[in-house]
């Protein structure tokens, strides 16, 4: 890949607008942000998202009219020392230019939606000065995510992998110190700190990998470390090996495969828009796209590729079981979102870059108009609730108003969950343009002809199938799982009748949230048309192939295709048997639980992954901290060396030799007839401070005299 | 042709008058115009030597001290009625908040 | 002795003795007085010394404004006689003797270090012509543009100073009315 000098077309000065457009917008709403009314802070934030979007289509269309070149541009110097050269360079490539398309294009999206959604959770958590923070913070993940996919080298993409694992940490503990469910108040921030913490480990797979890399190739940049892999994996493979399989540690923490994946559902705690934004659409396939750029990485060393894949495609089947157990709405899109990273990653995995890439902007289009969709929907269950508590208030004469007043805002008679399904049911005649999205989202998701993501995921089973035939009947069977969750969830959701006085009134959102869903659902719609099996429309194979070297376009296999639709068709069939035909009663248990039995308790209950960590490394690591912190440190260090070793020693020695001897009788002395001496100085001396100016201006031309004597007597 | 050391003898005269008078004078108006005076005895010294040299340096440095001298005086002068305002008293004996 | 060593001396003589007024005056309107008289001699040393415009703008700016100031003000407060009240009573013979010492320092180190042993010439009618000043405003202009326009920005900000110190509070006002 070799950075044509001859490129002098496009508008690639303007890549460094990719990341400062957001961070004016940021600034703006940081400084003025509490002063400005809530449409202008919304209206800030979009625009400083929307610019990056522009800035986007205008780099991407210079990279369409240069033949896909790619484009180093310059920017900053961050390090130099010696022969080390870091700079801060944007690259614009293809493959590049695709994912800031996705992120600034769904991320503007979500900002619009944000305005209306934000809007009323933070009235509903009585908490309305929150409001401009979230947009500087959801502002900041952009320009994060910015750094990381334009990013030149690997530790310009290092940065803004850092940055946006702080922007996931800040915005899901966004409501940090209350939880409206009953759990205890900080379980809010402990869920951004299981991402943070669980991330940390990934990193840590991340630098071993950068470190590994900087000491064998010499740079992170990536066209020096592609153009000398070749020789270095010829000479000794281990160490790409090494590399990859690091990444892929990497990749596991902020893409949520197994054994990481624990913190996304947990990462629900958050606004759904940042669901939606940074723990569905953009931040969570960082990893797919880190795999993608380090494709000449992986292409060099098949058994890792094949780790990759296996470790996708059971990411992609178990995340699948777990999320059929789920009741909260948005955790069944959390694991389906782990589940489908899981194909991305097995794609990538399998050399299929243009399939998990594809997969990934159809699932970003399909995965946000999901959660924002969600969001819909339990924005419209509070707006119920609140409507239903105030009848109910008013009922019995201020008697609720007042008990209201006394235990400030959630605490009516019980906790309510609005994202608990159970309580839903009927919402199609509440919310019927909800449900209509919501629709256009599943079906994508499904694998339906023609949503986009059948096209995306069926071109991942059929590499899948040419590859990996184990990797195949796993996401084969994902995929009927996916299809049956989503079906449990629409029936549920949306048909049957309302089991909660709440689910009868709820309402349906504002424009400002279901035009930008409605644009997203147009692209779930239509998303696959990016990439179709037929000659001739192999658009994204063509433009990523500028990036990636040209990949063999596979044309449609019917089998592979009719088989997954086959299995889709008759996973939903199965969910409208056991949830559509007998409409789940009010608390009534699941009626998959019967005949399971203890499998469906394991999909209930995440297959206790949590516990399992929980006694095979928290509770040892605990237990060795608490030895190390009373014995070792407490016991041993403090009470033993320090308290009686050093410090017994120290006081001996302080106590008699210095205090009483060298200090009280020497210093002491010394130093109290000094002061004394000053004391009686300065009572003399201060009277020449008589106050008159005209004496002090004497003591001025004395010292001038004084000075000019001196001068003459040298 | 006289020598430039008279001149300058003569402003060093002037200047250490100036001087007698801002330290023995206790009308902030006459300190004030003793200032003047000693300005002017330097201001004689520049003009002096750019003569001497045959330079305008001197004499628009001159020029810029006059412009200073308008401007301090225009200020001092102000904070002398300001102080008689509060005082009711311009002698500078009697401002002597410093003592300490 | 030349005729320019005679009028310098005279003229020296006059310098001195107005400087001596105006020190040693009781009247703070004869001190004034004696000044402006000071500023002229001054004056004419600039025009023996070939320094036509400074010795004009010395006469309108020095002996002019900033004089008529004075008068202003020492007839405003009525400042022309302080009671004699000494309270330091060592400043006046101690700042005598110091400025004397001053000036003889001065002189001497000017006659054993500095001696330039060069004389001014006296200016011919060759100096007052236009183009004499239009030399200097260029090397003004050209060399000095920069403090000549923080000198105004400075003479703005006096004049903007003096106006808010003197100026009366509208508290003030209309608590006196």
């Amino acid at each position: 890949m070799h950075l044509s000098e001859t490129v002098n077309t496009g508008f690639y000065s303007l890549a460094p607008l990719l990341v400062f457009a957001p961070v004016v917008g940021l600034l703006i709403n940081a400084i003025f942000g509490q002063k400005f009314s809530e449409k202008v802070v919304g209206t800030v934030a979009s625009l400083a998202s929307g610019t990056a979007f522009v800035v986007s289509v205008l780099l991407a269309y210079s990279v369409a009219i240069n033949h896909g070149h790619a484009v180093s541009v310059p920017f900053a110097e961050w390090i130099h020392i010696g022969n080390l050269e870091l700079d801060w360079t944007f690259r614009v490539d293809s493959l590049s230019a695709t994912m800031m398309l996705v992120v600034s294009g769904v991320g503007t999206l979500i900002h619009i939606y944000a305005i209306g959604y934000m809007h009323e959770d933070v009235r509903f958590k009585h908490e309305e000065g929150r409001f401009a923070r979230f947009f500087v913070f959801l502002n900041l993940f952009i320009a994060a995510m910015m750094v990381l996919v334009s990013g030149d080298s690997y530790l310009m993409l290092f940065v803004g992998w850092e940055g946006v694992g702080l922007c996931s940490f800040l915005l899901i503990g966004f409501w940090f110190e209350m939880d409206t469910l009953a759990r205890p108040s900080w379980a809010n921030s402990n869920a951004a700190k299981k991402a943070f913490i669980t991330n940390r480990v990934g990193d840590f797979g991340f630098l071993m990998a950068g470190f590994l890399t900087f000491w064998n190739f010499g740079s992170f940049q990536f066209d020096k470390v592609f153009e000398a892999a070749p020789a270095i994996a010829h000479n000794s493979p281990g160490i790409i090996v090494a590399i990859t399989l690091f990444m892929l540690v990497g990749v596991a923490g902020k893409s949520a495969q197994i054994p990481l994946y624990i913190w996304l559902p947990d990462a629900m705690a958050g606004p759904t828009p940042v669901s939606a934004l940074i723990h569905a659409a953009t931040m969570v396939t960082a990893g797919v796209y880190l795999i993608t750029r380090s494709a000449p990485l992986y292409t060099l060393v098949p058994q890792a590729q094949y780790i990759v894949a296996m470790v996708g495609a059971a990411t992609a089947l178990f995340a699948a079981t777990i999320a059929v157990g789920q009741y909260d709405i948005k955790k069944v899109l959390a694991y389906s979102t782990i589940s489908q990273l899981g194909f991305m990653v097995a794609a990538v995995g399998m050399g299929a870059y243009v399939a998990g890439m594809f997969h990934l902007i159809t699932h970003a289009f399909f995965k946000a108009l999901l959660f924002l969709s969600a969001g819909s929907v339990i924005l419209g269950m509070e707006r119920g609730h609140h409507a239903h508590a105030h009848h109910a208030a008013h009922d019995d004469h201020g008697k609720g108003k007042k008990k209201k007043e006394e235990h400030g805002h959630d605490d009516h008679e019980e906790v309510f969950d609005p994202g608990d399904m159970r309580n839903m049911g009927g919402l199609r005649k509440t919310m019927p343009v909800t449900f209509w999205l919501y629709m256009a989202g599943t079906l994508a998701l499904a694998g339906i002809v023609p949503f986009a993501g059948f096209w995306s995921k069926d071109e991942i089973l059929l590499d899948a199938k040419l590859h990996y035939t184990s990797v195949y009947w796993q996401l084969a069977i994902a995929a009927f799982f996916t299809a049956f969750y989503m079906g449990r969830q629409i029936w549920m959701v949306f048909f049957g009748e309302a089991r909660t006085e709440v689910a009868k009134h709820a309402q349906e959102s504002p424009k400002v949230m279901t035009v930008p869903l409605m644009v997203l659902a147009a692209l779930a719609v239509l998303g696959g048309g990016l990439n179709l099996p037929f000659e001739g429309f192999h658009n994204l194979t063509h433009w990523l192939g500028y990036t990636l070297g040209e990949v063999e376009a596979l044309p449609l296999n019917l089998g592979v295709a009719g088989v997954s639709t086959l299995l889709a068709l008759l996973a939903i069939f199965i969910s409208w048997w056991i949830y559509g035909r007998n409409p789940l009663k009010a608390g009534q248990p699941d009626p998959l639980k019967k005949p399971l039995g203890f499998i469906f308790t394991g999909m209930e209950n995440k297959w206790f992954v949590d516990e399992g960590y929980g006694v095979l490394i928290l509770t040892p690591f605990k237990k060795i901290s608490q030895f190390l912190a009373d014995v070792i440190d407490w016991r041993f260090w403090h009470d033993f060396v320090h308290d009686t070793v050093i410090a017994g020693t120290y006081n001996w020695l302080s106590e008699i030799v210095l205090s009483r001897y060298a200090d009280q009788k020497g210093i002491d002395t010394f130093f109290n007839s000094w002061g004394s001496f000053t004391q009686w100085l300065s009572g003399n001396v201060r009277k020449i401070q008589n106050g008159f100016v005209r004496s002090y201006a004497l003591s001025v031309l004395l010292g001038v005299v004084l000075i000019l004597g001196y001068l003459i007597l040298k | 042709m006289v020598p430039v050391d008279y001149y300058v003898v003569l402003s060093a005269v002037l200047f250490s008058i100036g001087t007698l008078g801002v330290l023995s004078r206790r009308n902030p108006l006459i300190i004030f115009m003793s200032i003047e005076l000693m300005l002017n005895a330097a201001n004689l010294a520049f003009v002096a030597f750019a003569s001497v040299y045959e330079t305008f340096s001197g004499q628009i440095f001159v020029f810029f001290v006059i412009a200073v001298a308008a401007a301090e005086v225009a200020v001092g002068l102000a904070l002398i009625v300001e102080i008689f305002k509060t005082k009711k008293n311009i002698n500078v004996d009697e401002m002597n908040s410093l003592k300490g | 002795m030349n005729s320019d060593l005679i009028v310098f001396l005279v003229l020296s003589l006059v310098a001195v003795s107005t400087a001596l007024g105006m020190l040693f005056s009781r009247n703070a309107v004869y001190s004034a007085l004696f000044l402006v008289l000071n500023f002229v001699t001054v004056a004419v040393f600039y025009l023996l010394l070939g320094a036509p415009f400074i010795a004009m703008s010395q006469i309108t700016v020095y002996a002019g404004a900033i004089m008529v100031l004075f008068l202003f003000v020492i007839m405003l407060l009525g400042a022309e006689n302080l009671a004699p009240s000494e309270s330091l009573p060592w400043q006046k013979p101690l700042a005598a003797l110091l400025s004397a010492v001053l000036a003889v320092e001065a002189i001497y180190l000017l006659f054993s270090r500095a001696s330039t042993a060069r004389s001014v010439v006296s200016p011919d009618a060759s100096l007052n012509t236009i183009e004499s000043l239009r030399e200097m405003a260029m090397d003004l202009f050209n060399h000095f543009l920069l403090p000549f326009e923080i000198t105004s920005i400075l003479l703005l900000v006096a004049m903007v100073g003096a106006i808010v110190l003197t100026r009366q509070d509208k508290g003030e006002a209309n608590g006196s009315s």
